[in-house]
Protein backbone atom coordinates (compact mmCIF):
# COMPACT_ATOMS: atom_id res chain seq x y z
CA UNK A 1 0.00 0.00 0.00
CA UNK A 2 1.43 3.36 -0.89
CA UNK A 3 0.40 6.35 1.15
CA UNK A 4 -0.04 9.83 -0.35
CA UNK A 5 3.27 11.61 0.28
CA UNK A 6 3.25 14.19 3.05
CA UNK A 7 4.40 17.75 2.45
CA UNK A 8 7.76 16.97 4.07
CA UNK A 9 8.45 13.86 1.99
CA UNK A 10 7.40 15.73 -1.15
CA UNK A 11 9.89 18.44 -0.28
CA UNK A 12 12.63 15.85 0.22
CA UNK A 13 11.93 14.25 -3.15
CA UNK A 14 11.51 17.42 -5.11
CA UNK A 15 14.10 19.64 -3.55
CA UNK A 16 17.33 18.16 -4.91
CA UNK A 17 18.03 20.96 -7.42
CA UNK A 18 17.06 23.64 -4.94
CA UNK A 19 19.20 22.08 -2.21
CA UNK A 20 22.19 21.92 -4.55
CA UNK A 21 21.59 25.59 -5.28
CA UNK A 22 21.81 26.44 -1.59
CA UNK A 23 25.12 24.60 -1.18
CA UNK A 24 27.01 27.06 -3.36
CA UNK A 25 24.84 30.15 -3.67
CA UNK A 26 27.60 32.61 -4.60
CA UNK A 27 28.96 30.55 -7.50
CA UNK A 28 25.42 29.92 -8.71
CA UNK A 29 24.52 33.60 -8.45
CA UNK A 30 27.43 34.73 -10.61
CA UNK A 31 26.95 31.83 -12.98
CA UNK A 32 23.41 33.11 -13.62
CA UNK A 33 24.64 36.71 -14.01
CA UNK A 34 27.32 35.56 -16.47
CA UNK A 35 24.87 33.38 -18.42
CA UNK A 36 22.42 36.26 -18.95
CA UNK A 37 25.12 38.76 -19.89
CA UNK A 38 26.71 36.19 -22.24
CA UNK A 39 23.31 35.58 -23.85
CA UNK A 40 22.79 39.30 -24.54
CA UNK A 41 26.30 39.64 -25.93
CA UNK A 42 26.01 36.54 -28.11
CA UNK A 43 22.61 37.59 -29.46
CA UNK A 44 23.90 41.10 -30.18
CA UNK A 45 27.05 39.87 -31.93
CA UNK A 46 24.79 37.85 -34.21
CA UNK A 47 22.05 40.43 -34.87
CA UNK A 48 23.97 43.73 -34.34
CA UNK A 49 20.58 45.46 -34.02
CA UNK A 50 21.33 47.38 -30.86
CA UNK A 51 24.95 48.27 -31.34
CA UNK A 52 24.43 49.39 -34.95
CA UNK A 53 21.66 51.79 -33.97
CA UNK A 54 23.66 53.07 -30.99
CA UNK A 55 26.84 53.62 -33.05
CA UNK A 56 24.89 55.31 -35.84
CA UNK A 57 23.15 57.58 -33.34
CA UNK A 58 26.52 58.43 -31.76
CA UNK A 59 28.07 59.24 -35.10
CA UNK A 60 25.18 61.49 -36.12
CA UNK A 61 25.10 63.29 -32.79
CA UNK A 62 28.84 64.05 -32.84
CA UNK A 63 28.60 65.27 -36.42
CA UNK A 64 25.68 67.56 -35.59
CA UNK A 65 27.47 69.00 -32.58
CA UNK A 66 30.74 69.50 -34.43
CA UNK A 67 29.00 71.27 -37.32
CA UNK A 68 26.59 73.27 -35.17
CA UNK A 69 29.11 74.54 -32.64
CA UNK A 70 31.87 76.65 -34.14
CA UNK A 71 34.19 76.84 -31.18
CA UNK A 72 37.64 78.17 -30.47
CA UNK A 73 40.11 75.87 -28.69
CA UNK A 74 39.25 77.16 -25.13
CA UNK A 75 35.52 76.78 -25.61
CA UNK A 76 36.02 73.32 -27.10
CA UNK A 77 37.70 72.10 -23.88
CA UNK A 78 34.60 73.12 -21.91
CA UNK A 79 31.97 71.92 -24.33
CA UNK A 80 33.34 68.53 -25.28
CA UNK A 81 32.63 67.00 -21.83
CA UNK A 82 28.97 67.95 -22.21
CA UNK A 83 28.82 66.57 -25.75
CA UNK A 84 30.44 63.35 -24.53
CA UNK A 85 27.93 62.73 -21.72
CA UNK A 86 24.82 63.92 -23.57
CA UNK A 87 25.64 61.45 -26.35
CA UNK A 88 26.36 58.60 -23.90
CA UNK A 89 23.05 59.28 -22.16
CA UNK A 90 20.88 59.33 -25.27
CA UNK A 91 22.63 56.41 -26.98
CA UNK A 92 22.37 54.49 -23.71
CA UNK A 93 18.65 55.16 -23.41
CA UNK A 94 18.17 53.84 -26.94
CA UNK A 95 19.91 50.63 -25.87
CA UNK A 96 18.14 50.14 -22.50
CA UNK A 97 14.72 50.61 -24.01
CA UNK A 98 15.26 48.14 -26.86
CA UNK A 99 17.07 45.54 -24.77
CA UNK A 100 14.23 45.23 -22.24
CA UNK A 101 11.45 45.74 -24.80
CA UNK A 102 12.73 42.83 -26.89
CA UNK A 103 12.72 40.53 -23.83
CA UNK A 104 9.21 41.66 -22.89
CA UNK A 105 7.67 41.44 -26.37
CA UNK A 106 8.81 37.91 -27.18
CA UNK A 107 8.06 36.67 -23.65
CA UNK A 108 11.64 35.64 -22.95
CA UNK A 109 11.68 37.78 -19.79
CA UNK A 110 9.17 35.27 -18.37
CA UNK A 111 11.53 32.44 -19.29
CA UNK A 112 14.28 34.12 -17.25
CA UNK A 113 11.86 34.78 -14.37
CA UNK A 114 10.88 31.10 -14.36
CA UNK A 115 14.46 30.06 -13.62
CA UNK A 116 15.24 29.33 -9.95
CA UNK A 117 17.65 32.25 -9.64
CA UNK A 118 17.67 35.34 -7.48
CA UNK A 119 15.83 38.19 -9.23
CA UNK A 120 18.80 40.47 -8.67
CA UNK A 121 21.03 38.04 -10.63
CA UNK A 122 18.70 38.54 -13.57
CA UNK A 123 19.00 42.29 -13.15
CA UNK A 124 22.79 42.28 -12.96
CA UNK A 125 23.00 39.99 -15.99
CA UNK A 126 20.94 42.45 -18.04
CA UNK A 127 22.74 45.42 -16.56
CA UNK A 128 26.21 44.03 -17.39
CA UNK A 129 25.06 43.35 -20.96
CA UNK A 130 23.82 46.95 -21.26
CA UNK A 131 27.00 48.27 -19.62
CA UNK A 132 29.17 46.52 -22.21
CA UNK A 133 27.21 48.21 -25.01
CA UNK A 134 27.47 51.62 -23.31
CA UNK A 135 31.22 51.13 -22.84
CA UNK A 136 31.65 50.22 -26.51
CA UNK A 137 29.73 53.39 -27.41
CA UNK A 138 31.84 55.43 -24.98
CA UNK A 139 35.03 54.13 -26.57
CA UNK A 140 33.77 54.91 -30.09
CA UNK A 141 32.68 58.32 -28.85
CA UNK A 142 36.10 59.12 -27.37
CA UNK A 143 37.72 58.34 -30.71
CA UNK A 144 35.13 60.35 -32.66
CA UNK A 145 35.37 63.40 -30.40
CA UNK A 146 39.17 63.26 -30.51
CA UNK A 147 39.00 63.42 -34.31
CA UNK A 148 36.10 65.87 -34.71
CA UNK A 149 36.99 68.30 -31.91
CA UNK A 150 40.76 67.88 -32.13
CA UNK A 151 41.12 67.24 -28.38
CA UNK A 152 42.71 64.10 -26.98
CA UNK A 153 40.17 62.30 -24.83
CA UNK A 154 42.32 59.21 -24.33
CA UNK A 155 43.07 60.09 -20.69
CA UNK A 156 43.25 57.41 -17.94
CA UNK A 157 41.32 59.66 -15.54
CA UNK A 158 38.61 60.29 -18.11
CA UNK A 159 38.35 56.53 -18.65
CA UNK A 160 37.80 56.12 -14.86
CA UNK A 161 35.16 58.85 -14.98
CA UNK A 162 33.44 57.17 -17.95
CA UNK A 163 33.53 53.80 -16.22
CA UNK A 164 32.01 55.14 -12.98
CA UNK A 165 29.43 57.27 -14.78
CA UNK A 166 28.46 54.42 -17.11
CA UNK A 167 28.01 51.94 -14.23
CA UNK A 168 25.65 54.31 -12.38
CA UNK A 169 23.76 55.41 -15.47
CA UNK A 170 23.38 51.85 -16.79
CA UNK A 171 22.21 50.59 -13.38
CA UNK A 172 19.46 53.17 -13.01
CA UNK A 173 18.68 53.03 -16.74
CA UNK A 174 18.19 49.25 -16.71
CA UNK A 175 16.06 49.50 -13.56
CA UNK A 176 13.78 52.19 -14.96
CA UNK A 177 13.59 50.48 -18.36
CA UNK A 178 12.36 47.33 -16.60
CA UNK A 179 9.67 49.44 -14.91
CA UNK A 180 8.56 51.24 -18.05
CA UNK A 181 8.70 48.20 -20.36
CA UNK A 182 5.09 47.22 -19.51
CA UNK A 183 3.76 50.67 -20.38
CA UNK A 184 2.27 51.49 -23.76
CA UNK A 185 4.32 54.68 -24.14
CA UNK A 186 7.53 53.09 -22.90
CA UNK A 187 9.85 54.91 -25.35
CA UNK A 188 8.56 58.24 -24.03
CA UNK A 189 8.32 57.15 -20.43
CA UNK A 190 11.93 55.99 -20.11
CA UNK A 191 13.61 59.40 -20.69
CA UNK A 192 10.92 61.20 -18.66
CA UNK A 193 11.64 58.97 -15.65
CA UNK A 194 15.35 58.40 -16.17
CA UNK A 195 16.68 61.89 -16.83
CA UNK A 196 15.57 63.53 -13.55
CA UNK A 197 16.77 60.58 -11.46
CA UNK A 198 20.16 60.43 -13.14
CA UNK A 199 20.67 64.22 -13.16
CA UNK A 200 23.02 64.33 -10.10
CA UNK A 201 25.12 61.60 -11.68
CA UNK A 202 25.24 63.40 -15.04
CA UNK A 203 26.16 66.77 -13.50
CA UNK A 204 28.99 65.10 -11.58
CA UNK A 205 30.19 63.32 -14.70
CA UNK A 206 30.13 66.43 -16.89
CA UNK A 207 31.79 68.70 -14.29
CA UNK A 208 34.44 66.10 -13.43
CA UNK A 209 35.19 65.34 -17.09
CA UNK A 210 35.51 69.05 -17.91
CA UNK A 211 37.95 69.51 -15.00
CA UNK A 212 40.05 66.57 -16.22
CA UNK A 213 40.07 67.81 -19.84
CA UNK A 214 41.08 71.29 -18.67
CA UNK A 215 43.96 69.70 -16.69
CA UNK A 216 42.77 71.24 -13.45
CA UNK A 217 44.25 70.20 -10.05
CA UNK A 218 42.90 67.08 -8.34
CA UNK A 219 40.71 69.03 -5.88
CA UNK A 220 38.64 70.13 -8.88
CA UNK A 221 37.84 66.64 -10.22
CA UNK A 222 38.34 64.27 -7.26
CA UNK A 223 35.08 65.27 -5.46
CA UNK A 224 33.13 64.54 -8.66
CA UNK A 225 34.71 61.10 -8.94
CA UNK A 226 33.83 60.43 -5.29
CA UNK A 227 30.29 61.60 -5.88
CA UNK A 228 30.00 59.29 -8.90
CA UNK A 229 31.26 56.35 -6.82
CA UNK A 230 28.68 57.11 -4.09
CA UNK A 231 25.89 57.43 -6.68
CA UNK A 232 26.95 54.06 -8.17
CA UNK A 233 26.73 52.37 -4.77
CA UNK A 234 23.29 53.89 -4.09
CA UNK A 235 21.91 52.92 -7.52
CA UNK A 236 23.36 49.39 -7.30
CA UNK A 237 21.87 48.89 -3.81
CA UNK A 238 18.49 50.25 -4.97
CA UNK A 239 18.48 47.97 -8.01
CA UNK A 240 19.50 44.94 -5.92
CA UNK A 241 16.62 45.42 -3.50
CA UNK A 242 13.91 46.73 -5.86
CA UNK A 243 14.17 44.68 -9.04
CA UNK A 244 12.26 41.70 -7.60
CA UNK A 245 9.27 43.90 -6.80
CA UNK A 246 9.34 45.50 -10.23
CA UNK A 247 9.21 42.29 -12.27
CA UNK A 248 6.64 40.40 -10.19
CA UNK A 249 2.93 40.89 -10.80
CA UNK B 1 1.57 17.65 -5.48
CA UNK B 2 -0.34 20.91 -6.01
CA UNK B 3 -2.70 22.21 -3.31
CA UNK B 4 -4.64 25.42 -3.82
CA UNK B 5 -6.94 26.79 -1.14
CA UNK B 6 -9.22 29.84 -1.34
CA UNK B 7 -6.98 31.41 -3.97
CA UNK B 8 -7.85 34.96 -4.94
CA UNK B 9 -6.18 37.29 -7.42
CA UNK B 10 -7.26 40.82 -8.10
CA UNK B 11 -5.93 43.24 -10.70
CA UNK B 12 -6.86 46.69 -9.43
CA UNK B 13 -10.56 46.40 -8.60
CA UNK B 14 -11.07 43.50 -10.96
CA UNK B 15 -11.17 40.08 -9.24
CA UNK B 16 -9.91 37.35 -11.59
CA UNK B 17 -9.72 34.39 -9.21
CA UNK B 18 -12.39 34.23 -6.49
CA UNK B 19 -11.60 31.73 -3.76
CA UNK B 20 -10.44 28.89 -5.98
CA UNK B 21 -9.75 25.42 -4.49
CA UNK B 22 -7.91 22.75 -6.46
CA UNK B 23 -5.72 19.69 -5.83
CA UNK B 24 -3.57 17.93 -8.38
CA UNK B 25 -2.04 14.61 -7.38
CA UNK B 26 1.45 13.46 -8.28
CA UNK B 27 1.59 12.09 -11.84
CA UNK B 28 -1.86 13.41 -12.74
CA UNK B 29 -2.59 15.23 -16.03
CA UNK B 30 -5.16 17.97 -15.47
CA UNK B 31 -6.73 19.82 -18.39
CA UNK B 32 -7.93 23.23 -17.28
CA UNK B 33 -10.68 24.53 -19.55
CA UNK B 34 -12.58 27.78 -19.51
CA UNK B 35 -13.56 30.77 -21.64
CA UNK B 36 -11.30 33.78 -22.14
CA UNK B 37 -11.06 35.82 -18.96
CA UNK B 38 -12.01 32.92 -16.70
CA UNK B 39 -8.60 33.08 -14.99
CA UNK B 40 -6.76 30.09 -16.54
CA UNK B 41 -3.59 31.95 -17.46
CA UNK B 42 -3.63 33.91 -14.20
CA UNK B 43 -3.83 30.63 -12.28
CA UNK B 44 -0.95 29.16 -14.27
CA UNK B 45 1.16 32.29 -13.74
CA UNK B 46 0.59 32.01 -10.01
CA UNK B 47 1.58 28.32 -10.08
CA UNK B 48 4.69 29.29 -12.09
CA UNK B 49 5.61 31.84 -9.39
CA UNK B 50 5.36 34.64 -11.96
CA UNK B 51 2.48 36.31 -10.19
CA UNK B 52 1.68 36.71 -6.48
CA UNK B 53 -1.69 35.60 -5.19
CA UNK B 54 -3.80 38.31 -3.56
CA UNK B 55 -5.12 35.82 -0.99
CA UNK B 56 -5.30 32.12 -0.16
CA UNK B 57 -2.58 29.50 -0.13
CA UNK B 58 -0.71 27.67 -2.87
CA UNK B 59 1.56 24.75 -2.05
CA UNK B 60 3.56 22.92 -4.72
CA UNK B 61 5.62 19.84 -3.93
CA UNK B 62 5.39 20.79 -0.27
CA UNK B 63 6.71 24.31 -0.83
CA UNK B 64 4.62 27.42 -0.19
CA UNK B 65 4.15 30.13 -2.76
CA UNK B 66 5.30 32.86 -2.92
CA UNK B 67 7.55 32.47 0.14
CA UNK B 68 9.51 29.52 -1.24
CA UNK B 69 9.27 30.45 -4.91
CA UNK B 70 12.87 29.53 -5.81
CA UNK B 71 12.33 25.95 -4.61
CA UNK B 72 9.08 25.74 -6.57
CA UNK B 73 10.67 27.11 -9.75
CA UNK B 74 13.35 24.42 -9.66
CA UNK B 75 10.60 21.78 -9.97
CA UNK B 76 8.66 23.43 -12.80
CA UNK B 77 8.83 23.24 -16.57
CA UNK B 78 6.64 25.72 -18.43
CA UNK B 79 5.46 25.68 -22.04
CA UNK B 80 3.46 28.71 -23.11
CA UNK B 81 1.75 29.79 -26.32
CA UNK B 82 4.87 31.96 -26.76
CA UNK B 83 8.01 29.85 -27.24
CA UNK B 84 9.98 31.83 -24.56
CA UNK B 85 13.17 31.42 -26.62
CA UNK B 86 15.82 33.74 -28.01
CA UNK B 87 15.39 33.81 -31.76
CA UNK B 88 18.90 35.10 -32.50
CA UNK B 89 20.51 32.22 -30.60
CA UNK B 90 20.77 28.68 -31.93
CA UNK B 91 18.66 25.86 -30.46
CA UNK B 92 21.75 24.55 -28.67
CA UNK B 93 22.72 27.98 -27.31
CA UNK B 94 19.19 28.51 -25.98
CA UNK B 95 19.24 25.21 -24.12
CA UNK B 96 22.79 25.71 -22.81
CA UNK B 97 21.70 29.10 -21.43
CA UNK B 98 18.82 27.51 -19.52
CA UNK B 99 21.02 24.59 -18.43
CA UNK B 100 23.24 27.16 -16.71
CA UNK B 101 20.30 29.06 -15.22
CA UNK B 102 18.86 25.80 -13.85
CA UNK B 103 22.29 24.98 -12.46
CA UNK B 104 22.84 21.67 -14.22
CA UNK B 105 26.39 20.46 -13.44
CA UNK B 106 28.85 21.72 -16.10
CA UNK B 107 29.82 18.23 -17.28
CA UNK B 108 26.16 17.19 -17.71
CA UNK B 109 24.96 20.23 -19.64
CA UNK B 110 25.98 19.33 -23.19
CA UNK B 111 24.97 15.62 -23.00
CA UNK B 112 21.63 16.67 -21.50
CA UNK B 113 21.06 19.30 -24.22
CA UNK B 114 21.91 16.73 -26.92
CA UNK B 115 19.56 14.21 -25.31
CA UNK B 116 16.53 16.54 -25.15
CA UNK B 117 17.15 17.82 -28.68
CA UNK B 118 17.17 14.21 -29.84
CA UNK B 119 13.91 13.52 -27.98
CA UNK B 120 12.09 16.42 -29.62
CA UNK B 121 13.54 15.58 -33.04
CA UNK B 122 15.67 18.72 -33.43
CA UNK B 123 19.17 17.24 -33.09
CA UNK B 124 20.00 17.98 -36.72
CA UNK B 125 18.92 21.63 -36.31
CA UNK B 126 20.86 22.14 -33.07
CA UNK B 127 23.18 24.77 -34.57
CA UNK B 128 20.52 26.71 -36.49
CA UNK B 129 19.26 29.99 -35.11
CA UNK B 130 15.73 29.76 -33.74
CA UNK B 131 14.29 32.47 -36.03
CA UNK B 132 14.73 30.05 -38.96
CA UNK B 133 12.46 27.50 -37.23
CA UNK B 134 8.78 27.01 -38.04
CA UNK B 135 6.24 27.65 -35.27
CA UNK B 136 5.93 23.92 -34.67
CA UNK B 137 9.69 23.47 -34.38
CA UNK B 138 9.89 26.41 -31.96
CA UNK B 139 7.22 24.78 -29.82
CA UNK B 140 9.15 21.49 -29.84
CA UNK B 141 12.23 23.39 -28.73
CA UNK B 142 10.13 25.07 -26.03
CA UNK B 143 9.26 21.58 -24.75
CA UNK B 144 12.95 20.66 -24.81
CA UNK B 145 13.63 23.78 -22.70
CA UNK B 146 10.84 22.89 -20.29
CA UNK B 147 12.05 19.31 -19.67
CA UNK B 148 15.77 20.12 -19.75
CA UNK B 149 16.13 20.10 -15.95
CA UNK B 150 13.82 17.08 -15.59
CA UNK B 151 11.09 18.92 -13.66
CA UNK B 152 8.48 17.08 -11.59
CA UNK B 153 5.69 19.39 -12.80
CA UNK B 154 4.85 20.68 -16.27
CA UNK B 155 2.63 23.72 -16.77
CA UNK B 156 1.32 24.08 -20.31
CA UNK B 157 -0.44 27.33 -21.15
CA UNK B 158 -2.37 26.85 -24.39
CA UNK B 159 0.62 25.19 -26.09
CA UNK B 160 -1.33 24.55 -29.31
CA UNK B 161 -1.97 28.21 -30.14
CA UNK B 162 -0.83 29.04 -33.66
CA UNK B 163 0.04 25.46 -34.64
CA UNK B 164 -1.30 23.89 -37.83
CA UNK B 165 -2.91 20.43 -37.67
CA UNK B 166 0.27 18.49 -38.41
CA UNK B 167 2.31 20.44 -35.87
CA UNK B 168 -0.45 20.05 -33.27
CA UNK B 169 -0.59 16.28 -33.87
CA UNK B 170 3.19 16.11 -33.49
CA UNK B 171 2.94 18.08 -30.25
CA UNK B 172 0.29 15.62 -29.00
CA UNK B 173 2.67 12.73 -29.54
CA UNK B 174 5.53 14.61 -27.99
CA UNK B 175 3.53 15.56 -24.91
CA UNK B 176 2.35 11.99 -24.45
CA UNK B 177 5.69 10.30 -25.04
CA UNK B 178 8.33 12.75 -24.01
CA UNK B 179 7.13 15.41 -21.66
CA UNK B 180 4.40 13.78 -19.72
CA UNK B 181 5.89 10.41 -18.63
CA UNK B 182 5.35 10.32 -14.87
CA UNK B 183 5.15 14.09 -14.39
CA UNK B 184 2.34 16.10 -12.91
CA UNK B 185 0.87 18.21 -15.71
CA UNK B 186 -1.52 21.14 -15.72
CA UNK B 187 -2.54 22.27 -19.19
CA UNK B 188 -4.86 25.13 -20.11
CA UNK B 189 -6.56 24.82 -23.45
CA UNK B 190 -9.58 25.95 -25.44
CA UNK B 191 -9.54 22.69 -27.36
CA UNK B 192 -12.02 20.55 -25.43
CA UNK B 193 -11.47 17.33 -27.39
CA UNK B 194 -7.70 17.55 -27.19
CA UNK B 195 -7.86 18.32 -23.48
CA UNK B 196 -10.12 15.30 -22.94
CA UNK B 197 -7.91 13.03 -25.04
CA UNK B 198 -4.66 13.96 -23.30
CA UNK B 199 -5.67 14.43 -19.68
CA UNK B 200 -6.91 12.10 -16.97
CA UNK B 201 -8.92 14.84 -15.30
CA UNK B 202 -10.76 17.94 -16.47
CA UNK B 203 -11.49 21.08 -14.51
CA UNK B 204 -13.58 23.87 -15.97
CA UNK B 205 -12.86 27.34 -14.71
CA UNK B 206 -15.62 29.92 -14.87
CA UNK B 207 -15.59 33.43 -13.41
CA UNK B 208 -12.54 32.72 -11.28
CA UNK B 209 -13.78 29.48 -9.69
CA UNK B 210 -13.69 25.78 -10.50
CA UNK B 211 -17.16 25.14 -11.89
CA UNK B 212 -16.63 21.47 -12.74
CA UNK B 213 -13.93 18.99 -11.73
CA UNK B 214 -14.18 15.43 -12.98
CA UNK B 215 -12.07 12.48 -14.16
CA UNK B 216 -12.05 12.28 -17.97
CA UNK B 217 -13.30 8.69 -17.74
CA UNK B 218 -16.58 10.01 -16.31
CA UNK B 219 -17.16 12.44 -19.17
CA UNK B 220 -18.28 11.42 -22.64
CA UNK B 221 -16.08 13.42 -25.06
CA UNK B 222 -19.07 13.98 -27.37
CA UNK B 223 -21.07 15.46 -24.49
CA UNK B 224 -18.21 17.68 -23.33
CA UNK B 225 -19.03 20.76 -25.51
CA UNK B 226 -22.63 20.82 -24.22
CA UNK B 227 -21.44 20.31 -20.65
CA UNK B 228 -18.89 23.11 -21.10
CA UNK B 229 -21.58 25.47 -22.41
CA UNK B 230 -23.89 24.61 -19.52
CA UNK B 231 -21.20 25.21 -16.93
CA UNK B 232 -19.68 28.37 -18.35
CA UNK B 233 -22.55 29.85 -20.31
CA UNK B 234 -20.17 30.17 -23.26
CA UNK B 235 -20.94 28.90 -26.74
CA UNK B 236 -18.54 26.33 -28.20
CA UNK B 237 -18.31 24.32 -31.40
CA UNK B 238 -15.37 22.16 -30.23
Amino acid sequence: MSAEPTATSEKTQAAAPARAARQRPVTRYWQAVGAIAWKDLRAEIRSRELINSMVLFTLMTVMVFSLALELDSDARQNVVAGVLWVTVVFAGMLGFSRSLAAEHDRGSLDALLLAPIDRSALFFGKMIGNLLFVLVISFVLMLLLTVMFNISLIEPLLVVMLLLGSVGFTTIGTLIASMSVHARARETLLPILLLPVSLPLLISAVRGSAAILNEMPSEDWLPWIQLLAVADVIFLAAAYSLFGFIVEE
Amino acid sequence: MIEIRKLTKTFGLNPVLRGLDLDVERGQFLALLGPNGSGKTTLLRILAALSRPTGGTVRIGGWDLPAEADFVRAQLGVVSHLPLLYDTLTAEENLLLFARLYDLPAEERRPRVDAVLERVGLKRRARDVVRTFSRGMQQRLAIARAILHDPAILLLDEPYTGLDQDAAALLDTLLREVAVGGRTVVMTTHDLRRGHALADRIAILSRGKIALDSPCADIDPDALPALYSDVTGAATTR
